[in-house]
């Protein structure tokens, strides 16, 4: 019997059970505010502590400190591009725990509820948790550094849009080791994405890394972004090969995402994992 | 005298053949699942059966007899090792989103979101139905489910007997033709128990929809069911009448029947399963 959920569901697609599947999210997002404060206080607190390491840096004189004077709120525009990927991804993978959390996925797929549909819901959600963090933390940066990424202009919405579907591909593949390994695998959706740091030369340049690690950082989306946002900090220049690197790694890395996360489902049904689901 | 052609019968056209199939037709229904030690355990072994449109088949048996197993595959949580299920005459293996909008399901063992209200559950899932008029079906299904009272309280904190009953309102959403439910008065006192089964015997006669009932109460079973499938170890050992099993086993109630099937040793069970299996 071929299993329906192994070919991505292209006819049928319903924006209304995304909706539907929006707005559960919504609900729960809603009815706590120490949720939604949550959301905001982690990157805010990180913008202002690298905010003021930025200003630290570049008043003092020589070394690295200079490199960084270069570039006013270098610092501050990496950190809070690095949350964008990090709360990309934890976007989906929370939103996913939800229902193991709450052994809702027996009900969700009795219902005509397309995993695609359900995909797309949790990067909605994704988006929305993403922007209700950083949009504040960037906001708060201009009172209190004189900075504001908005300066950045169009090429910020490249830089986000990249590091956003990075999170999501993440995201996806930390989904289908839950749904493989079950509750124990919980604790991968805060870690995973900071195995990539390292080698996303968020506050450094890739040179910095030793030659053998290079291709490594260079095969990520993600170093692509900073270093094309540091070429516009400093340079005041938009590196298209960058740009073009880091989305057309995107799309590698989202349908890898999407083919482990259809395989873990359709595994999942297979072992019946979707009725013996929660804590 | 030269003989008129006979007219041959023609095929059925597959609306008409999806509008006149049993509610649910299962064929050499299999599922095994892997152990550590690289055996397989049979949960489900080749089982056949029918349920026609209108009716209400109970499925019994004890402890790991299989009828979860039976359940999460007819609703397709669960893929088949072998065999085939159609559903309303629709192939769940290979259209199985055809026929979800017209089916349902409730079991105390998957729970809806704890964190929403119990308004916001049947709101997100009767969205997930495709709905309309959505405010004014939660609104009738509270009223007829007797939930108006705590429609904006937490589903999490209320009672057992008000959670099946929210539970039976989701179930109940979409006016399904078919509905499965998983020992659905299961820890219920008699009072709340007794108010579930009046109002699916009222729901039957309503809606004429079929209903499929896993139950270990046996007095639910003989008041509701029209038939009975008996399991045992994975395989149906016996099917009927409530009355035409009592009469096999000359038995005043079914609890008895029960007892003795599932006490009985393979060739201590009456041939009822043979003479019926060929139905």
């Amino acid at each position: 019997m071929p299993p329906n959920d192994l070919v991505i569901p292209r006819a049928d697609f319903s924006l209304r059970r995304v909706g539907a599947m929006v707005l559960r999210y919504w609900y729960l997002l809603r009815g706590s505010w120490p949720r939604i404060l949550e959301l905001a206080y982690w990157p805010t607190m990180q913008m202002i502590l690298w905010g003021y390491i930025n200003q630290f840096m570049a008043s003092s004189s020589g070394g690295g400190s200079g490199w960084v004077a270069q570039g006013a709120g270098v610092l501050v525009s990496a950190v809070l591009l690095w949350d964008v990927l990090f709360r990309g991804q934890l976007g989906v993978s929370i939103s996913f725990l939800e229902e193991m959390w709450s052994r809702n996925l027996g009900h969700l797929f009795v219902s005509p509820l397309r995993p695609g549909e359900w995909v797309t819901a949790l990067m909605t959600m994704s988006l929305l948790r993403t922007l209700i963090g950083v949009l504040p933390a960037a906001g708060l940066a201009i009172p209190f550094f004189g900075y504001s990424v908005f300066a950045l202009g169009l090429p910020l919405a490249a830089f986000f849009a990249n590091l956003i579907v990075l999170g999501w591909s993440l995201g996806l593949l930390i989904v289908a080791l839950i749904l493989r390994y079950g509750m124990g695998a919980e604790g991968l959706a805060w870690i995973v994405v900071f195995m990539l740091a390292p080698v996303s030369a968020v506050y450094y340049p890739v040179s910095v890394l030793p030659a053998w690690l290079q291709p490594v950082a260079l095969a990520l989306p993600s170093a692509h972004v900073f270093e094309g946002m540091r070429a516009l900090v400093f340079d005041g220049t938009l590196r298209w090969d960058h740009l073009a690197w880091a989305v057309g790694l995107n799309a590698v890395y989202m349908a890898g995402g999407i083919a482990v996360f259809l395989y873990a489902f359709h595994r999942a049904r297979v072992r019946g994992a979707l009725l013996q689901t929660g804590e | 005298m030269t003989e008129r052609p006979i007219p041959q019968q023609q095929p059925a056209t597959p609306a008409i053949a999806q509008a006149i199939a049993p509610a649910i037709r299962a064929e050499g229904l299999t599922k095994r699942f892997p152990t550590p030690d690289g055996r397989d355990v049979t949960a489900v072994d080749a089982i056949g059966f029918t349920v026609p449109r209108g009716s209400v088949t109970g499925l019994l048996g004890g402890n790991g007899a299989g009828k979860t197993t039976t359940i999460s595959m007819l609703l397709g949580l669960l893929l088949p090792t072998a065999g085939t299920v159609e559903i309303l005459g629709v192939d769940m293996a290979r259209h199985r989103h055809a026929v979800l909008p017209r089916m349902n399901f409730s079991s105390p063992y998957v729970e809806l979101p704890h964190r929403l209200t119990v308004r916001e559950n049947l709101t997100v899932y009767a969205h997930l139905y495709g709905l309309t008029c959505v405010k004014k079906r939660v609104q009738e299904l509270a009223e007829h489910l007797d939930l108006s009272r705590f429609l904006d309280r937490p589903s999490g904190g209320l009672s057992a007997g008000q959670k099946t009953r929210v539970a039976l309102a989701k179930a109940l959403l979409n006016d399904p033709e078919l509905l499965l439910l998983d020992e659905p008065t299961a820890s219920l006192d008699p009072d709340t128990a007794d108010w579930i089964r009046t109002y699916l015997e009222r729901y039957r006669l309503r809606t004429g929809a079929a209903i499929l009932l896993a139950s270990h109460n046996m007095l639910e079973v003989e008041r509701l069911c029209d038939s009975v499938l008996m399991m045992r170890q994975g395989r149906i050992v016996d099917r009927g009448a409530p009355s035409a099993l009592l009469a096999r086993y000359g038995r005043q109630t079914l609890e008895e029947v029960f007892l003795d099937i599932a006490r009985a040793s393979d060739d201590r069970i009456p041939t009822g399963e043979t003479a019926d299996a060929a139905e």
